[in-house]
């Protein structure tokens, strides 16, 4: 597995000639998300408890696939230990909250500054591995995180197999909303900031540089791309973002446990980044609704078969839609575009 | 130095399943280019079928032969049914067909045949070998195995006409076609031998772990890890570093004091990945030169 390669026609931005058609684009889409926005908003007046809990669930993972899209869609260096960086940040929001009484919303920043470090330091080895080898190196930290929480020797801290019971987030005063919303509204400011924070990212100048390890890694350092610095940079925030994502999992879910953060965990997060899009912002949040919502309604089919049912849906998916959501719709609009010009 | 020898001998007992696993994993790999997660459930849905047609009554060997046939057409199938069309896509999307097909047979299994554990029996029995305690007559079978299929594939793809055309077909597809080799075909073969090896290497790991549907799963992590750290390229490596990740663990969770037990297998990972710091395409790989 080398750099996953993505279809480059899919990525380039619309040739020179289309410039005026693209600036009214952008105020379309501008409308699209203020649009979505504000159903986003609306959304926990409009349904009870267990699916505003869904919902946060959702952003969540779209959150921590965000941070594993960073990485491989848009580094092209693979992992399959995202699950590790989800379940540290979990691990120390719960820590933090239930050990040493910090308060919720100190603890999601310093989940973030930890993974970062962690992952920043993970980085530096997996310099020199490359595609299926830094895969099993990843593979490795998703399979030892299990084990290092529930040593015995890190019991006072980790809660060892029984976990941590998080405390519920107290709702501010002057708000009429019950915990499950204002988890959710926490979240919301969260994932926007962070997402705002990926979109600039990847339209800056680092993020080009980012991009272009990720295409041609040799061209890119003939160009003047300090490619260990970046790569080392890349991983670790895409370590923060997932990192953060699993603080905000410990506050929603408020409980953590060694065995929430198995190699399951990592392998969805890569399903819904696949399904979602590799290099999409918005795709993260689809494959975010894909591995929260699918393999209920595959159980809700068929209790017995549910895994089955589970892997028949994301080949039909993959079928239908090799490149994921993002490419997909990418997809439908030029055809859509061509057939209106014609 | 009894105890370290007895270590050993356990650890090249465990490290035999590993290789087998890892024998398989190389195998699809040189075919496909791609590592195949769904390899441990396919090698349980094997071994499922040979339980399966123990238990009406058929004969081990018949059974044996008889699945290590349906498993090579039941691999090809495969390949042909679902990863022919997923040829174009990127490498993604054929993980993600991996991890259904994986979820697929997993649960399949566990619906055909329930979840409760099954003993499976061995074609060499149990009793220990030359009345040593350091190994006994099945595990001895399964090394034995494990180097009469590496034997039988070296001679395959070393000196058969089709060994030659499958190594053209995986080294360089455009100018194999030009020759006139058939390289969806020689994809499907592939497929079709991996899941033979892994039919036998599930129908021998089942009489030590018994039979569930969860069997493979942890195996298959070490026979990964054994394959990547021998070289992905290199057979004869995979099944040294298959042998060589039992031996770590084993040693590993028998020697260092105070963590050695619970974090065996991190500790196995850990030296695995420190071999790949030295030498990042494994020990017995070759590494991909690329032009520019």
């Amino acid at each position: 597995m080398t750099t996953p390669h993505q279809d480059t026609t899919l990525f380039a931005p619309a040739g020179q000639a289309l410039g005026a058609r693209r600036a009214a684009l952008l105020t379309t889409r501008h409308w699209v998300w203020a649009g979505v926005l504000a159903v986003a908003v609306v959304l926990p007046f409009v349904f009870q408890g267990f699916v505003v809990f869904q919902l946060t669930e959702v952003m969540i993972y779209g959150l921590a696939i965000l941070g594993l899209n960073l990485l491989t869609g848009f580094n092209g260096q693979f992992s399959v230990g995202h699950g590790a960086f989800y379940g540290l940040g979990a691990y120390v929001t719960a820590i933090l909250m239930q050990r040493y009484g910090v308060a919720y919303y100190w603890t999601v920043p310093a989940a973030g500054g930890v993974c970062f470090a962690v992952g920043a330091l993970f980085g530096l080895p997996a310099l020199r591995l490359q595609g299926l080898y830094l895969a099993l190196a990843t593979f490795a930290l998703a399979v030892a995180l299990p084990q290092l929480l529930k040593f015995h020797g890190l019991e006072d801290w980790t809660g060892g197999v029984q976990g941590i019971v998080v405390d519920q987030p107290d709702v501010p005063g002057f708000l009429p909303i019950d915990t499950d919303q204002w988890l959710y509204y926490f979240t919301l400011a969260v994932v926007l900031a962070m997402f705002a924070g990926a979109a600039n990212l990847v339209k800056s100048r680092t993020g080009r540089a980012i991009m272009a390890i990720r295409d041609h890694p040799i061209a890119a350092a003939a160009m003047g791309v300090n490619e260990p610095l970046y790569k080392t940079l890349t991983f670790g925030v895409s370590a923060l973002y997932t990192g953060v994502a699993g603080a905000l999992g410990a506050l929603a879910v408020q409980f953590v446990a060694p065995d929430s953060f198995s190699l399951f965990l990592s392998i969805n997060f890569l399903v819904g980044l696949i399904l979602g899009g590799m290099g999409s912002l918005p795709g993260c949040l689809f494959g975010g609704l894909f591995v929260l919502y699918v393999p209920n309604i595959a159980e809700s089919v068929s209790r017995g078969l549910a895994g089955a049912i589970y892997g028949v849906i994301m080949l039909l998916v993959i079928f239908v839609m090799p490149s994921g959501a993002a490419g997909f719709t990418r997809l439908a609009f030029a055809y859509v575009s061509r057939w209106r010009n014609r | 130095m009894q105890l370290l020898l007895q270590q050993v001998m356990a650890g090249l007992a465990n490290g035999a399943i590993y290789a087998l696993v890892a024998l398989a994993v190389v195998m699809i790999y040189q075919a496909i280019d791609h590592l195949n997660f769904a390899q441990g459930e396919m090698a349980t849905f094997s071994a499922y079928v040979a339980w399966q047609l123990i238990a009406w009554g058929t004969p081990y060997w018949l059974a044996f032969v008889a699945v290590v046939i349906l498993s090579f057409i039941g691999g090809v199938a495969t390949e042909r049914i679902l990863f022919k069309p997923l040829h174009n896509a990127s490498i993604l999307a054929n993980l993600v067909a991996f991890i259904a097909l994986f979820s697929i047979l997993n649960s399949g299994d566990g619906y055909l045949w329930d979840y409760t554990i099954k003993t499976f029996p061995s074609p060499f029995g149990t009793k220990p070998l030359f009345g040593s305690v350091l190994i006994d007559a099945h595990e001895a079978g399964m090394i034995g195995v494990t180097a009469v299929m590496l034997g039988l594939i070296y001679l395959f793809f070393r000196g058969t006409r089709l060994g030659l055309a499958m190594r053209a077909a995986a080294a360089n597809p455009e100018s194999a076609r030009l020759v006139g080799i058939r390289v969806g075909w020689m994809t499907a073969l592939g497929w079709g031998i991996a899941a033979a090896i892994g039919g036998v290497a599930g129908m021998l790991i089942a009489p030590i772990v018994f039979l569930d549907p969860n069997m493979m799963f942890g195996v298959l992590l070490y026979g990964f890890a054994g394959a990547v750290l021998g070289g992905l390229t290199s057979p004869a490596g995979a099944v040294l570093g298959g042998f060589a990740v039992g031996v770590i663990e084993n040693l590993g969770g028998t020697f260092i004091p105070y963590f050695g037990r619970d974090l065996k297998l991190t500790i196995a990972l850990l030296v695995i990945v420190a071999v790949l710091m030295v030498r990042p395409a494994g020990i017995f790989g070759r590494s991909v030169v690329s032009r520019v």
